[in-house]
């Protein structure tokens, strides 16, 4: 049977891209960042996914206001790199997994969560800067992807929890599927930003640090965090971090944290990463 | 949820000082400026509404005050009518615009001012989260010098 084995969450900037697309790893400013993004690419070499399920957000690319769907997936073969205003980025097509995804999108309607099903969807930053993170720069990328887009975009989006019950309705899927699969639920975007208005530019260290410590410790209480908190503390799209909450949802309570990293500033941004691991898989 | 339940809930996001939440009212407001700013994605139309931005502009049926933001590239001003900074972001790449500098110009602190507020630390949080806090007004100081 497929399982979840690990969740890994993982900021999603924009300008991490371009410092791949452009190997600016090295540059004084991007190295203490990249330094810290090798050990979790080791830990992906070591413990490839079959499958990854990557939970993020579309920013105006795949989707635009004439739909906005709450939450959707991505069931194609493949999945192109979209155009975000000055070219698609020069990575590797995103390889779908179709039959475990359509049992997803199955599972998911019935338990009540209405997804809309993408049979064509472009993928933009929010999902391929993640895959970079955690796969470096690749000819091909290692695994085959679904992507599930969730509305942070235009308000009301979910609530943490909501996120966080849909991760568990992952779980339930992905254990339902009568194929022996390790599957990864990727939680993607955050830590703390703003980038609208004067109040552009937030960083709040001391909420981060306390989001990463209590995925482990107290996920009860990140799943009740409300809108208004994240906005006030940790900048109006630090919003995004619901979408950590639906990877949390999708591990059990028996994991412990196999590596972090967090750094001030990646562009706008406070940048972390996390990755979690079931203790018995 | 009731009607007044939901402008209230909305009224708590507008006491965070300089933040204009992109809700249902403003999707509403901005949705032609927006689908404008979403043609951007593709080359022709950036270099159609670069060759001639007037007409370009003619084809969508924004307010006068939504159009004159886009031509004067008032980034804030655009964000005060209902753009999206996702959309938005759209334009600025294709001026050659980087997020960084877009957030240079809404802060009023320019790209380089608030580059090294980045690089200090970013933005800090004690003082801008109500507009009791300073009189609604933003705050303009690094974590670094707030001692953090």
């Amino acid at each position: 049977m497929a399982k979840v084995y690990a969740g890994i969450a993982t900021s999603h900037v924009p300008a991490i891209g371009v410092a791949f697309d452009q190997q600016l790893w090295d540059e004084p400013y991007w190295k203490p960042l990249f330094d810290g993004y090798k050990p979790a690419q080791k830990w992906i070499r070591d413990n490839t996914p079959d499958v990854a399920i990557v939970v993020y957000n579309d920013h105006a690319s795949a989707l635009s206001l004439e739909v906005i769907p709450t939450f959707a997936i991505g069931v194609a073969d493949e999945f192109q790199p979209a155009d975000e205003g000055w070219g698609p980025r020069q990575v590797p097509v995103v390889k779908g997994h179709s039959e475990l995804a359509w049992h997803l999108a199955e599972s998911l309607i019935i338990n009540e969560f209405d997804m809309t099903i993408m049979n064509r969807m472009e993928v933009d930053h929010g999902l391929t800067v993640p895959l970079n993170v955690t796969c470096g720069v690749c000819e091909e990328w290692p695994f085959p992807v679904i992507p599930i887009a969730v509305n942070v975009v235009m308000f009301p989006v979910p609530s943490g929890d909501r996120c966080f019950r849909l991760g568990q309705q992952i779980r339930k899927a992905v254990e339902s599927f009568p194929k022996d699969l390790k599957v990864a639920v990727y939680g993607t975007g955050g830590m703390s930003h703003q980038i609208h208005g004067e109040r552009s530019g937030m960083i709040n260290k001391e909420f981060d640090l306390a989001l990463l410590d209590d995925l482990t410790r107290n996920p009860e209480r990140l799943r009740k965090i409300q809108h208004l908190e994240y906005v006030r503390e940790c900048g109006a799209e630090g919003i995004e971090m619901v979408m950590w909450q639906a990877m949390r949802g999708s591990l059990s309570n028996n994991i412990h944290e196999v590596y972090r990293h967090y750094h001030v500033p990646a562009s706008n941004t406070g940048a972390g990463l996390i990755i979690l691991e079931e203790d018995k898989y | 949820m009731e009607y007044a339940e939901i402008k209230k809930l909305k009224e708590q996001f507008e006491e965070v000082p300089g933040t204009y939440l992109f809700n249902a009212d403003r999707c509403r407001q901005g949705y032609h400026l927006n689908m404008f700013c979403m043609s951007m994605q593709k080359d022709e139309n950036r270099r159609a509404f670069l060759a001639d931005e007037e007409s370009y502009l003619d084809q969508f049926p924004m307010t006068p005050a939504q159009r004159q933001a886009v031509l004067d590239r008032d980034w804030i001003g655009m964000i005060k009518l209902g753009a999206n900074i996702y959309y938005m972001a759209k334009l600025g790449a294709t001026d050659g615009r980087s997020f960084q500098y877009m957030a240079g110009e809404m802060t009023g602190q320019g790209q380089e001012g608030y580059r090294k507020m980045m690089v200090d630390g970013g933005r800090i949080v004690e003082g801008n989260r109500n507009i009791s806090d300073n009189g609604g007004k933003v705050i303009n100081k690094s974590n670094l010098e707030g001692g953090k």
